[in-house]
């Protein structure tokens, strides 16, 4: 056991922790593989066992089994800007276990038995290995929770040709264009699609001049592109950019706020008009200091101020609060967008077992891919996924730090489609053809 | 604004100490923001009255003899009991944590509640005031019907996707019927033979046959103009002779009538903003919906399908009966 890994339970180098064996009263087939599970997991396995009171007579032995595998990449913990963030060691983990609990209260009525491998990859170790052996012994049904270039190191494995891979995090455009794989659904918004969320709520304010302030990382390129694109998209204009070299000295050092007081009015002086501030800084180094500190009183929009994103803590919208009260009730925190997509991809996988009666990776990607998929998934409106590149077709919220604020397409963004296609790369213009 | 409600207050205040109760036919309305019930005289249509209740007040129903109105007070966690002379909250059941809807037993008691957050469905006794059981049901419970005679109560699942149904007498289930995405309504005909459950996501309403637990019909909407996903059924009322449905369509705003012999939609009318929920009176001349968004509730001719009048109540309206 050699991370750090709070509540998650621990399962560093290629070790596999296995869970639903408690909840299954069967003794879980891939036993095998839950080797030193942690103290922690059991006091949470203790917890689902109570919340699935299984009704009598509710057989499970001659049921169709589903494993479904949750993998991710231990990380250096990221000490948030704000003290107000969580340093979460367990980001996204609870979304699939919240899933495996839905998919396992609707399966024992169709003696279908859900079962999560959760498979945490240590910072120094190898992720294919790993990801190769987790597939030897559960099948093809693969939760990645990790980053682009480790998305692809597992993607394009012979040992995936037959996998059903859902990308709950990475947001590259490149994933769902030109790198488009038959065997990865994306379940988290593009970059596109959050730029495109964003530009169609500050273009219906009339806050059409934009100053792009933008950070040097990959990542926040990546989303200064895709701002600009949504400018030129919905008519907006970028009047001026800056790129922000240094990192501004924390406020969080004992009076750090006074150096970034004056910091950030010198940062954004003598600007073009403009109309809203829109920031690219993913890696929160700088962004959080925009706010009420920028030399002309504009607001902020796009990785800090208003945001868009797949969900968000205030969100309570079309049943929100049952899912942002069930999640609290076993992680004991909010729900996060990486918690989202995972408890999304559960569901997906989930929702196609029950309708299909398989666990068979095609058949499940023909039932996601046809028209009778709809899953409902506290957004108002059915979620479905686009032929083209299997991306999952969402509203995106646009949220304040305490309250939502819209929720995108906004009225009026038409398409012959469906309005969510107003939303990220649509069809013609996609460099990925899978269907 | 604030003065006239002050004034409404006084005036309701006054007429309720004059005659308690004596209104004939009265509209109760849950609004779920509110924390309140609105009493409307269905002669007239106008608000009579707005009585302070639990948090987050949606499913209410009318006690067997017309005297009570039960209320799941959602945040509360309980069912309040609203006494219909003096309109003050007279006690509270037990319901299990967060219901959201119920059904009342045929003779009056016991109650099923619908626990969204727990899914569980509550048995409570009405008289006792205990609790008779807890049904282990799929996730996010919500619609509740049960059959005339009594002996079955279907059960919705909201992210499970199920009508459970469940022995009345055995609190047992004994069929899942897999129906589209988001079940949220489960209503009986009166001969018993069909239950249709509504589908908020899956935009459709199953009718389902009470005997070989198959899907006789799936009925489907369409409304020129609004797009697909919009329709969303959530309330559903058939009438007693079983010839016509209502189905509450949410945010498409319409609420739609359906021949419910041969499942042909006949009209869709135009209601206020998120229709929610769906009551007929006594002698089924009306039916009122809820609107959440618009904060009003529509009344609609049955005859005629026509809308007469919206009345505007309290924040977000959610559920609705008529007292004959």
């Amino acid at each position: 056991m050699s991370g750090k890994l709070g509540r998650y339970p621990q399962a560093g180098g290629g070790k596999t922790a296995c869970r639903g064996e408690g909840i299954a009263g069967l003794g879980c087939s891939l036993l095998r593989h839950c080797r030193r599970v942690g103290l922690r997991l059991l006091l949470v396995a203790g917890l689902s066992l109570a919340w699935t009171a299984v009704p009598d007579g509710a057989a499970r032995a001659t049921g169709l089994e589903i494993p479904v595998v949750y993998l991710t990449k231990e990380e250096k913990a990221r000490v948030p800007l704000s003290l107000l963030d969580p340093v979460l060691m367990d980001d996204g983990v609870w979304g699939a276990r919240l899933g495996l609990k839905d998919n396992q209260t609707t399966g024992q009525f169709l003696k279908h038995d859900y079962r999560l491998i959760e498979t945490v990859v240590g910072k120094d170790e190898d992720l294919v290995a790993a990801f190769k052996k987790v597939m030897a012994a559960a099948g093809g049904l693969v939760l990645a929770d990790l980053r682009t270039p480790d998305l692809e190191a597992i993607a394009g494995l012979p040992e995936a040709a037959d996998a059903l891979i859902f990308n709950v995090r990475a947001g590259d455009d490149g994933l769902r264009n030109e790198g488009c794989r038959p065997n990865v659904f994306h379940i988290a918004p593009s970059r596109a699609m959050k730029a495109d969320a964003l530009a169609q709520y500050l273009v219906w304010k009339k806050w059409n001049r934009w100053l792009l302030v933008h950070g040097k990382g990959e990542g926040d390129l990546a989303f200064a592109e895709a701002l600009r694109k949504a400018a030129k998209k919905f008519g907006a204009e970028i009047v001026e950019e800056r790129p922000v070299d240094a990192d501004p000295v924390s406020a969080r050092t004992d009076s750090g706020h006074i150096q970034i007081q004056q910091q950030i009015p010198v940062l954004t002086q003598g600007a073009a008009d403009h109309d809203v501030l829109v920031v690219a800084d993913e890696s929160d180094a700088f962004g959080e200091y925009l706010p009420y500190r920028t030399w002309d009183a504009r607001p902020v929009a796009g990785t800090q101020g208003l945001v868009p994103t797949a969900w968000h803590r205030s969100h309570e919208q079309w049943g929100g609060t049952q899912i942002q009260r069930r999640l609290h009730k076993i992680a004991e925190r909010d729900m996060t967008v990486r918690d989202y997509a995972s408890w999304a991809a559960m569901r997906a996988i989930g929702e196609a077992v029950t309708r299909t009666s398989s666990a068979e990776t095609a058949k499940i990607k023909a039932h996601l891919l046809s028209d009778k998929f709809k899953l409902a998934a506290f957004k108002g409106e059915p979620l479905t996924f686009r032929t083209w590149n299997q991306q999952l077709r969402q509203p995106v919220l646009l949220a304040a730090p305490r309250s939502l604020v819209s929720v995108s397409p906004q009225p009026g963004f038409l398409h012959q489609r469906t309005p969510l296609d107003s939303l990220g790369y649509d069809e013609p213009e996609s460099g990925c053809e899978l269907q | 604004m604030k003065r006239n409600l002050a004034v409404a207050g006084l005036l309701a205040f006054a007429w309720v100490a004059a005659a308690p109760g004596s209104m004939a036919k009265t509209i109760y309305v849950s609004n779920e923001k509110g924390n309140s019930i609105t009493v409307i005289d269905a002669e007239t249509l106008e608000v009579t009255d707005t009585v302070e209740v639990g948090q987050r007040p949606r499913g209410i129903t009318l006690s067997k003899d017309q005297k009570y109105l039960y209320i799941c007070a959602s945040d509360d966690n309980h069912v309040e009991v609203l006494d219909l002379e003096t309109l003050k909250v007279v006690r509270t059941l037990p319901s299990g944590p967060d219901p959201e809807l119920f059904v009342l037993h045929p003779s009056g008691n016991p109650l099923f509640v619908a626990n969204e957050d727990d899914n569980l469905v509550t048995v409570v006794d009405v008289e006792k005031g205990n609790v008779l059981a807890e049904i282990p049901v799929g996730v996010e419970p919500e619609g509740m019907g049960i059959s005339p005679d009594g002996k079955v109560m279907v059960n919705t699942s909201e992210t499970t996707n199920m009508a459970h149904f469940i022995d009345t007498s055995t609190y047992e289930i004994t069929d899942n019927v897999l129906v589209d995405s988001r079940p949220r309504f489960a209503e009986f005909t009166k001969d018993g033979k069909h239950v249709w459950v509504t589908s908020e996501i899956g935009g459709t309403v199953s009718v389902i046959d009470t005997q070989s637990k198959e899907i006789v019909h799936k009925v489907t909407f369409e409304i020129s103009g609004v797009r697909p996903e919009a329709i969303q059924p959530v309330g559903a009322r058939v009438t007693s002779d079983g010839k016509l449905a209502f189905i509450a369509l949410g945010p498409s705003n319409r609420v739609a009538v359906v021949d419910a012999q041969s499942f042909e939609v006949l009209d869709y009318l135009l209601v206020g903003q998120r229709v929610w929920q769906l009551a007929f009176d006594g002698d089924e001349k009306r039916i009122y919906s809820t609107n959440g968004v618009s904060n009003d509730i529509s009344v609609i001719d049955v005859e005629k399908r026509k809308v007469i009048k919206s009345i505007p109540v309290g924040r977000f309206p959610w559920g609705v009966v008529v007292k004959d």
